[in-house]
């Protein structure tokens, strides 16, 4: 049976850049089990026009959060409680026994998290460099294929093409919803994108940014 | 939230002086700030339950507004500060959001502990 383990810290990040790739999962009957590290305590977007407070966030992210996983058909969601912007400082070894605990559960076939060092966000590479160092503890033969999405300007200079481009044009409805879920953070994005897709200039562009998502395996 | 009423938070400020009170103090350009070109570099400094008691707390400006805490030792200064409220919980939120609505700096005050 395959099994999906997703590991980002924090909410959206299983929706931005991957929700196709994940809708296109639980589809097809694969199950998707996401672990989420953070409630993305310190976002900086608060909604538009903001709605958020900086003490109300973790709790609407949350709901944000849980929204998107029954929208993506994600029906095992793990939240970690760790905090935001902090997960570069916890004890990697520690992070590393949560998640492999979880991989050994599990068994996934694959692993979607971040590319270690390809994150830009600190959180990012923290938590996909447990993430690697959990899949390193498995012996070879166990290991899960790891997609790593890298969000860096320099990607392909430093990792070549994407290994994994998925069209993800027929589940792309469900996608938008995911993302507007995250309503908190989404939402001056999403002004922004049914804009562009009015401009013809602009539109195959930013169709093409949302229909296909791109990953480098990461070699263990 | 909504926009900063000088007077009611200087009252806020006035009523909690001389106390111990919990500090989060944040700003931020956001973690993507460098990506997307909007600044040479992602900056972002906070203080989650700093403990701290001031002898003389003031907001200043027009607005934005600026609030600055003289202690014993030392001061607590913000700047950029746009909205506010006192929350359900009695404890003072004010922030200061861009054009786009996103939070720059966060400076809130309350006399139990935030939780983490
Ligand atoms: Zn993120």
């Amino acid at each position: 049976m395959e099994h999906v383990l997703a590991v980002f810290p924090h909410p959206d990040d299983e929706t931005f850049g991957k929700a196709g790739t994940i809708a296109l999962y639980t589809k097809a009957g694969i199950p998707v089990t996401l672990i989420c590290g953070t409630l993305g305590q310190l976002g900086r977007n608060m909604g538009k026009p903001f709605f958020a407070t900086r003490e109300t966030l973790p709790t609407i992210r949350e709901k944000e959060l849980r929204d998107a996983c029954a929208i993506l058909g994600i029906k095992d969601l793990r939240l970690l409680g760790l905090r935001d912007k902090t997960v570069e400082f916890e004890d990697p070894e520690a992070l590393a026994d949560r998640i492999e605990t979880v991989l050994r559960e599990l068994s996934p076939s694959v692993v979607m998290t971040y590319y270690p060092e390809h994150g830009v966000h600190p959180d990012h590479d923290g938590l996909s460099r447990a993430t690697v160092h959990a899949v390193k503890r498995l012996p070879q033969a166990q290991r899960p294929v790891i997609y790593g999405s890298a969000v860096t300007k320099n990607a392909v200079e430093a990792l070549g093409s994407p290994d994994i481009v998925n069209d993800v044009s027929e589940v792309l409805e469900i996608k938008l919803a995911a993302m507007r879920a995250h309503r908190s953070q989404s939402e001056a994005m999403m002004e922004k994108i049914e804009r562009d897709l009015q401009d013809p200039k602009k539109k195959e562009k930013v169709e093409q940014t949302l229909k296909m998502e791109r990953f480098w395996i990461y070699r263990t | 939230m909504e926009a900063i009423q000088r007077e009611a938070i200087q009252t806020v400020l006035d009523k909690w002086q001389g106390q111990p009170l919990y500090l989060h103090l944040e700003t931020t350009n956001g973690a993507y700030a460098a990506l997307r070109s909007e600044s040479p570099m992602a900056v972002c400094a906070y203080i989650r339950n700093g403990k701290i008691r001031y002898e003389r707390g003031t907001i200043a400006g027009t607005g934005p507004y600026r609030i600055g805490l003289k202690m014993e030792d030392g001061w607590v200064y913000a700047e950029g500060l746009t909205d506010w409220e006192m929350d359900s919980q009695g404890r003072l939120l004010v922030a200061g959001h861009d054009s786009e609505g996103r939070l720059a700096i966060a400076f809130e005050l309350s006399e139990t502990p935030f939780p983490m």
